[in-house]
């Protein structure tokens, strides 16, 4: 069915090659160098301020929206440098999806908000809208939920519904790549189990990364997982990038095994 | 003074400020109104002023009114809604939006009559507008822009950034973010910058004076020559050709400004309740 599972296609590959962040003079990231695994889940962890949201924030340039950024180093997605001058960070965006910490819906109905995307990308036909509308909602198993309350307002759902709705949204402009950015922080357990199974569906189509402050969360989820500290600038630095259960059960940097193990962080 | 005398003292006389503000604005409310309320029946809307306006109607510096208001609104928002725009959206701070923000700061300062004269001395000499609906909607254009740019800027500023958020991680461009996630959500601040903006039009009378005339017709086009209501407001009470049309008009003036205020806040209301 789909184009990108179908045997033979090349590997999307996605990653850093030695990158910086600057905030003006502070570096916020130091020579981070990380591969992605393609259709997988990679989970970002540290300690806070460590920069995890920063790096997630790489791969679709929304570190461009914050005054002072400066860039050094090398990111890519599908083997394109993303900090190219001539990239299209418009079409690199609707490839590079992304899920924000808490649902962050318009105040309008189910519908409208899933259909902002493919309208900014010139979709009109009624019909085709209402195709992508029930596709990426049994994509993210709210379909049935929501399927007689599309004209009702978005908010009107649960959390756990809305950070679901959410997630559809990005899928409306068929993304190869989608960023987490703690996206189950603002939600109940339940609500958080719902959606690493639901990570768990859409990582065979999907490169999933994501960050995560919930340790267990990471270790349930995550394929890799990439440790990330603050070194003595207060710069974030990978500390170690390895396997989930690796990390977690025989971790090589003893930093990595002291957060992990909760003595600090 | 012990802390419960002072603060039962506190209470007395912040209370009394709160309703000493209110009384002021009911003696003045009800005052005008009930000597101008009486003066008010269909002869005096839908008639021109006769004899200088000891006789007849109105009907002539409504239309006046209306016109010159849809004029300076029409002109003034697409300019201070565009100047918020840029200057949120479009550039980082720097001296050019500090020169902007000073300019409009600036302008908002200046003293009505000033706008008058030079609307007298730029739209009706210098262009050769004469006295006309479009010198004065002009002129007051020029006079509102500071309020919509400033009530503009204010209401984009606080839309939620999450909203930019997801429409930039959408793929959205900068203009469809603008169009379709920070406008609707910035309307109801930029709908009350105009709604200030209609309010002074309505009740300016030194600027228009100067620019659109005092001409009792009935204006025919945006050339005319026309008087607005405040103007003849001001001249009825000024000359002492008629108290009673005088109270006549102002209590009309209120109420037409306060349909605007309502009838305003329930257009933004609905529309940001659309959806909810």
């Amino acid at each position: 069915m789909d184009e990108r599972t179908s045997p033979g296609q090349k590997d999307f590959t996605i990653g850093t090659e030695g990158v910086s962040l600057y905030y003006g003079a502070f570096r916020a990231l130091r020579d981070v160098t990380l591969e992605i695994q393609p259709r997988s889940i990679t989970a970002i962890i540290g300690p806070s301020g460590c920069g995890k949201s920063t790096l997630l924030r790489l791969f679709n340039r929304m570190n461009d929206l914050i005054p002072g950024v400066r860039v050094e180093g090398k990111v890519l997605v599908d083997g394109a440098s993303v900090y190219d001058r001539d990239t299209d960070v418009v079409a690199l965006r609707k490839r590079v999806g992304m899920v924000f910490q808490k649902p962050n819906l318009f105040p309008s109905s189910v519908r409208d908000n899933l259909v902002v995307g493919p309208r900014q990308h010139g979709l009109k036909n009624e019909a085709q809208l209402s195709e992508i509308v029930e596709r990426s909602l049994r994509q993210v198993a709210l379909w049935d939920e929501v399927k007689d309350q599309l004209k009702r307002p978005a908010q009107s759902l649960s959390v756990g519904q809305q950070q679901r709705l959410c997630i559809a949204r990005t899928l409306t402009v068929e993304p190869e790549v989608i960023l987490m950015d703690e996206s189950c922080s603002a939600l109940d357990p339940e609500s958080t189990l719902r959606i690493e199974e639901l990570m768990h569906d859409l990582a065979r189509t999907y490169t999933i990364l994501t960050v995560t402050h919930n340790m267990e969360q990471a270790a349930r989820v995550s394929d890799m997982s990439a440790f990330l500290m603050m070194d003595e600038d207060r710069a974030g630095t990978l500390v170690e990038y390895a396997p989930t259960g690796e990390i977690f059960s025989n971790p090589k940097d003893k930093r990595t095994e002291a957060y992990i193990t909760g003595r600090f962080g | 003074m012990n802390p419960s005398t002072s603060q039962r003292i506190a209470k007395v006389v912040i209370w009394a400020a709160a309703l000493l503000v209110i009384a002021v604005l009911l003696a003045i409310l009800l005052f005008i109104l009930i000597k101008g309320v009486p003066q008010i029946n269909w002869q005096f809307l839908t008639q021109i002023p006769r004899n200088m306006g000891r006789d007849g109607g109105i009907s002539s510096t409504i239309v006046g009114t209306l016109l010159v208001t849809a004029v300076a609104v029409l002109v003034a928002t697409p300019f201070g809604v565009g100047t918020a725009f840029y200057l949120t959206e479009y550039t980082k701070e720097s001296r050019i939006t500090r020169i902007i923000r000073f300019s409009a700061e600036s302008l908002a300062g200046i003293p009505s009559i000033v706008f008058g004269l030079f609307g007298f001395i730029f739209f009706v000499m210098y262009l050769k507008l004469g006295w006309s609906i479009l010198s004065g909607g002009l002129t007051m254009a020029v006079m509102i822009l500071p309020t919509i740019i400033r009530t503009s800027e204010e209401a984009i500023r606080t839309v939620p950034a999450p909203f930019r958020d997801v429409s930039f991680s959408l793929g959205g461009t900068k203009w469809q973010t603008i169009v379709r996630a920070v406008f609707p959500s910035a309307l109801p601040g930029i709908a009350v910058g105009v709604i200030l903006g209609i309010g002074r039009c309505v009740a300016e009378t030194a600027a228009v004076i100067l620019t659109a005339g005092s001409a009792l017709r009935m204006p025919t086009s945006l050339f005319s020559p026309a008087r607005t209501m405040a103007v003849h407001f001001y001249i009825m009470a000024r000359e002492g050709i008629s108290i009673d049309k005088a109270y006549g008009t102002a209590a009309l003036l209120i109420i037409l400004i306060l349909i605007i205020n309502v009838g305003a806040n329930l257009l933004v209301n609905r529309f940001v309740a659309k959806g909810k």
